[in-house]
């Protein structure tokens, strides 16, 4: 059953017609063309789906299109600034947290919500690995992917 | 295949839309991998989100604290009026899942959640929960994650929810809303053990849905804790968890609570050891006495002998920690 659907995403309107049953992860890379977010387990497993949901990180593969009508959808296209990186797309390059790339922009989205949570002492590797849980990477960059957040979180640190 | 998805405004309409075929839906988490691996049949979707269901943290006056259904477990654990009263809580919270996936759960579907067991979740195997009368492989099977206490010839799946384990230790009561009105329901006596009957999950009635936990003044003011044991260091169910509460008067134990998690399919009350330690001061081999006579009535699988031990060092470390008797929780708060 398919129905149309205006999304919010990196401040742009997006309508579009789905299944009800699609998920928001689906929504955003077969109909709104924005294949940045990646599809790693599609069971909420990974982290490999992570966006921005009214500025909170959430997987977009445990979530349908229809629910986040209206919601402020952030995806790791809506990050730069035209040709200006985030701190967080820099460091990560900086600091070669990455190999092949697929678990990157979950990673960052992440980073990202994980540092507007505003926990106490976010550049600590112990913490951020905790709060990071939920992000595999099979590459197995964690060592890099933590360096990386730390320098966004704590500056003088790197 | 799904239907239709409504908005309902308030809880009554949210009722009525549900009828006898519609799934409630909050956070997600739970439901949309349900229905994609296709194991059950979603027909129509009535999201909670926007009716009046409770979603905040509040302490009562006579010091009760009340957790509305739709509360996200991220928000109710970094709550401080629950960071402050109840320890057990907030580590069992923060032991759950994924930050991600615990800014999207709510507290009533965390509660509601069905079984991880690999057979059920997979429809490609026989499942007694899901075609009734069509076996379970697990009992003969790959059952490392299963139960040891509480289970039958017709299921042995666990429940893994670890809030429900802290809950249960907090001697929590549930509030409900269903075509009959209001009442309230005591979490112990939420779920049903399979019996003969495994696909009976709940006592709740058709359409009827949680509204609010609430935790009782007498739970808090004593000192607890959460032990979760698994494979990895996060993001994991548990293979075993202890909840823990402990109160003393004049050094000795007043008010005891453990409940086990990740071994049966309801949280697994030690009252046998409870009753034990009422009056006796808090000690290691005074806690450790106190749980053999619970322990000698589990009733383990071929595979998963190991959990009793393992269940039983988790409920002694649980206990340690909430009487500052020192130890590792593996847990966060």
């Amino acid at each position: 059953m398919k129905r149309t659907v205006r999304l919010n995403v990196n401040g742009d309107a997006r309508v579009i017609d789905v299944e009800i049953g699609a998920t928001l992860l689906d929504a955003l890379r077969d109909h709104a063309g924005l294949t940045g977010t990646k599809k790693g387990c599609d069971a909420g497993a990974c982290g490999a789906c992570t966006v921005l949901v009214d500025g909170r990180r959430v997987n977009s593969c445990l979530t349908l299109a229809v629910m986040t009508e209206g919601a402020e959808i952030t995806t790791i296209e809506g990050l730069a600034s035209g040709e200006e990186l985030h701190p967080l797309q820099r460091e990560f390059i900086e600091h070669d947290g990455l190999q092949c790339g697929y678990c990157t922009p979950g990673q960052i989205m992440s980073a990202l919500g994980y540092l507007r949570e505003g926990h106490p002492s976010p550049a600590e590797p112990a913490i951020i690995r905790e709060w990071m849980s939920g992000n595999l990477c099979r590459c197995g960059a964690y060592p890099n992917i933590v360096a990386a957040i730390a320098a966004v979180a704590e500056p003088s640190r790197c | 295949m799904l239907t239709s998805y409504d908005r309902p405004g308030s809880v009554p309409e949210a009722l009525r839309l549900r009828g006898s075929e519609g799934s409630y839906i909050a956070g997600g988490t739970e439901l949309v991998p349900l229905m994609r691996a296709g194991i059950a049949d979603f027909r129509r979707l009535v999201d909670l989100r926007w009716t009046d269901l409770p979603a905040a943290v509040h302490l009562a006056p006579d010091g009760m604290l009340v957790l509305g259904a739709a509360a996200k477990m991220a928000d109710v654990a970094q709550h401080p009026a629950v960071r402050e009263r109840c320890p057990v809580l907030v580590q069992a919270l923060l032991a759950s899942a994924s930050p991600q996936v615990r800014n999207m759960a709510t507290l009533g579907g965390n509660l509601l959640q069905r079984t991880r067991c690999g057979y059920f979740r997979d429809g490609a195997f026989n499942c007694n929960k899901r075609e009734p009368g069509s076996g379970c492989p697990a009992q003969e099977g790959d059952h490392r994650r299963h139960a040891i206490f509480g289970g039958s010839p017709a299921c042995v799946a666990v429940h893994a929810s670890d809030l429900a384990v802290a809950l249960t230790a907090l001697d929590a009561c549930l509030t409900l809303h269903g075509p009959e009105g209001e009442r309230r329901l005591p979490l112990a006596e939420l779920y049903l053990d399979p019996g003969e009957t495994p696909w009976r999950e709940t006592a709740l009635a058709e359409r009827e849905l949680i509204l609010a936990v609430e935790i009782p003044a007498e739970a808090m003011g004593a000192s607890s804790a959460y032990v979760k044991v698994r494979d990895r260091a996060a993001f994991e169910f548990a293979l075993v968890s202890a909840a823990a509460m402990v109160r003393l008067d004049a050094g000795r134990i007043a008010k005891v609570a453990i409940a086990l998690g990740g071994v049966a399919p309801r949280p697994w009350r030690l009252h046998g050891a409870e009753a034990r330690l009422i009056g006796q001061p808090l000690t290691e081999d005074a806690v450790a006495a106190a749980l053999h006579v619970d322990f000698a009535a589990a009733r383990p699988l071929r595979g998963n002998g190991f959990k009793v031990e393992l269940a039983r060092r988790a409920a002694e470390r649980a206990m340690a920690l909430a009487g500052g008797l020192g130890g590792v929780a593996g847990c966060r708060d």
